[in-house]
């Protein structure tokens, strides 16, 4: 993929593309975005897939006045400006999924069909119980029981990985932090904004999802008018990384 | 030298730790007797009075959510103490403002609790420990700005007399300030801030204020007030740094016998022992620098940490935690430690721990304000500066050491219960 460099309020984002044709915007999970996963090349031959790592994520800044999804909407939203997107599909997985969201309350217009994978943002359950089990007060070694269908396959191994590698694992964490923490997942707003959003839209997510659960991905899926939602066996939180051909043939279909 | 009676108020009466994941944050308080926890409270101010009876100051602090410190609220004990006292100097040590909401609203505990006490008042403020993050439900994410940027509120409040002023900052918004009562010092209380790293130091120097550091040891102590004293220089302070701006927190147990001396040091070593705290609390995301994260991951560890892993009270005199023994030792012990520091105006006593019992910690009390303390106010007096190196070794001497100590064993994770890590 391409790599570039856009400022934006201040804030550079680093953006990776590749192909050409009908934009597809790709807005990554609190993991963070690696041009090397194996989704991306299944997931949009023929089109212009378009993939910034969030402020805070990746190599792109985090100026000190950034500390909310929302603030990251708005960049984005300028990100498209000078991208040239008048009207694009986007993917949102995760934290990405809540990003998009924001995005398509504000300029409804602008999107056409739009995937939430896994995603986050809303709150649709009682106030005595978490709708996102709390992963910064879990014992980190169970955090990757509820991300994952096969943990083992997913194995957390910082002596393979380079320092730079390590540092941008534990920047994209402590970003993480500074954005949901509190509400925590959630813009308790943005239920009263999702009837905005015009397009169609796909909401789908692991079977073994531990963090995104079934009644969760239902409930927020009746916030956005005529949306469908899917479920990917045999994936947790991560379809993109557990089931790539099957995550990838979902999108694809969808957006035929 | 000014020293400071300090105890954290533990609840020791636990379940075995192999029992529980985490003496903080998610130890059920099904585990916390309320009779036994009044009784406790009035043993634990008792001692304080019995500390002022014998000359000493007073120190306190607070955590949440944590059977190691039954203070959830500094302020309320520091008023209860304003009316238990009457002469001690009173160091809160501290107002965890990064997790406090309402900054104004901490610089009007203090004004009162100075007002109650008239004039006592040492206004310390703490970071806060990364165990404090959950119970605050605070963000771990930039807690350093926010820490400052409420000091500077606090300050503020309490140097406005002139009616309403406004504050419209980064993390805080308070259009309409103008406390009552304002504080009985003036300008307002001594301010105190405890930090064990070397960049947070230089920001406290800047500042001037009073830097007191935890258990940080021979060589870790010695970097830290070397960077206070930068800051302060670099301010234009001046080139002389008083001892009095500088601060140090030890287990400190005197007996009258090596014998009863090291049984007391071995109880207050709970204090670093007991302090088992799950990985998830130990270290949030955003509490250290993505670099320190990054030392951690490739298998760096806190000193203290090591240290807990084996901890005996000889180790612990030597690793400069711990000051223990007859009159004489301890009083060599800290010379030398003040000597290879660099020099501090205040020795702040941690001196109750865990299972050291009402007489024990009077006896400790005791022991040290009459023998030790009259040698070390002759010895260090206010009028030193820091920044005068003795030329020691960091370690004291065979002959200033108990050698009756035994190696125990301890296991799980622990890292400093105490100050701040900044």
């Amino acid at each position: 993929m391409q790599r570039s460099e856009i400022a934006i309020a201040g804030c550079s984002v680093e953006v990776h593309e590749t192909g050409a044709g009908a934009p597809l915007l790709y807005l990554h999970p609190g993991g963070g975005f690696r041009p090397s996963d194996a989704f991306l090349n299944l997931l949009a031959p023929g089109r212009r897939l378009i993939c910034p790592s969030h402020p805070g994520f990746g190599r792109s800044d985090l100026p000190d006045w950034i500390d909310s999804v929302d603030d990251i909407a708005h960049i984005y939203l300028e990100l498209m400006d000078r991208l040239g997107l008048a009207k694009t599909d986007a993917i949102g997985s995760s934290i990405g999924g809540w990003i998009l969201a924001e995005m398509a309350t504000k300029t409804p217009e602008r999107f056409g069909k739009l995937v939430f994978a896994g995603a986050v943002g809303v709150k649709t359950g009682p106030a005595d119980r978490l709708d996102i089990p709390d992963i910064f007060v879990m014992n980190p070694a169970d955090v990757p029981k509820l991300m994952f269908h096969d943990p083992a396959k997913f194995a957390f191994n910082p002596a393979a990985m380079s320092d730079e590698d390590l540092r941008i694992h534990l920047r994209n964490r402590e970003t993480l932090a500074l954005l949901v923490w509190e509400p925590y997942m959630h813009n308790p707003k943005l239920p009263k904004r999702l009837h905005r959003i015009a397009s169609p839209a796909l909401f789908l997510r692991g079977e073994s999802d531990g963090l995104v659960n079934a009644a969760y991905q239902d409930a927020y899926a009746k916030l956005v008018s005529g949306a469908k939602t899917l479920t990917i066996p045999g994936a947790g939180h991560a379809p993109h990384l557990e089931q790539p051909q099957a995550f990838a043939n979902a999108v694809r279909d969808f957006l035929a | 030298m000014q020293a400071w009676q300090f105890s954290e108020t533990a609840y020791p009466y636990l379940p075995p730790a192999d029992s529980f994941p985490s003496i903080r944050v998610s130890l059920p308080n099904a585990n916390y007797d309320p009779e036994k926890g009044a009784a406790l409270w009035d043993r634990y101010l008792h001692e304080w009075q019995i500390a002022e009876e014998e000359g000493l100051e007073i120190m306190l602090n607070e955590h949440h959510q944590t059977a190691t410190c039954v203070d959830p609220a500094a302020p309320l004990i520091l008023a209860a103490l304003a009316r238990l006292t009457t002469r001690a100097r009173l160091l809160i040590l501290g107002n965890p403002i990064a997790n406090r909401r309402q900054p104004v609203r901490v610089a009007e505990e203090m004004a009162l609790v100075d007002i109650l006490s008239r004039g006592r008042v040492e206004a310390g403020f703490v970071r806060g420990v990364p165990y404090e993050i959950s119970p605050a439900n605070s963000n771990p994410v930039r807690m350093n700005e926010r820490f400052w940027e409420a000091l500077d509120l606090i300050v503020k409040a309490w140097t406005s007399h002139d009616g309403p002023v406004s504050h419209e900052g980064r993390f805080f918004h308070h259009r309409n300030i103008n406390i009552w009562p304002r504080q009985y010092q003036s300008p307002h209380p001594p301010i105190w801030v405890s930090t064990t790293s070397t960049g947070g130091a230089r920001d406290v120097g800047q500042r001037g204020y009073i830097q007191a550091t935890f258990l940080t040891g021979f060589d870790a102590t010695r970097r830290i007030y070397a960077s206070y004293r930068a800051g302060w220089r670099a301010a234009g302070f001046g080139q002389d740094v008083p001892n009095h701006r500088l601060a140090y927190a030890a287990l400190v147990y005197v007996g009258q016998s090596e014998k009863e001396a090291h049984d007391g040091a071995e109880k207050l070593l709970w204090y670093v022992t007991a302090n088992k705290v799950a990985p998830q609390y130990a270290n949030p995301p955003g509490y250290v620098p993505v670099d320190a994260n990054l030392a951690i991951m490739r298998g760096a560890e806190h000193p203290l940490s090591s240290f807990a892993k084996g901890a005996s009270v000889e180790a612990a005199i030597r690793g400069g935690f711990l000051f223990a023994g007859t009159p004489d030792q301890v009083y060599h012990q800290i010379k030398r430690h003040y000597e290879y520091v660099g020099g501090y105006g205040h020795l702040l006593i941690m001196g109750q721990a865990g299972f050291l019992e009402h007489e024990e910690t009077v006896a400790g009390i005791r022991n040290f304000s009459r023998h030790v303390y009259p040698r070390l106010k002759e010895e260090f007096p206010k009028s030193r500066i820091s920044g005068v190196f003795g030329d020691v070794p960091p370690q004291p001497p065979e002959e200033h050491m108990l050698l009756s100590s035994s190696a125990t064993k301890i296991d799980g994770p622990l890292i400093s219960q105490l100050g701040a890590a900044r």
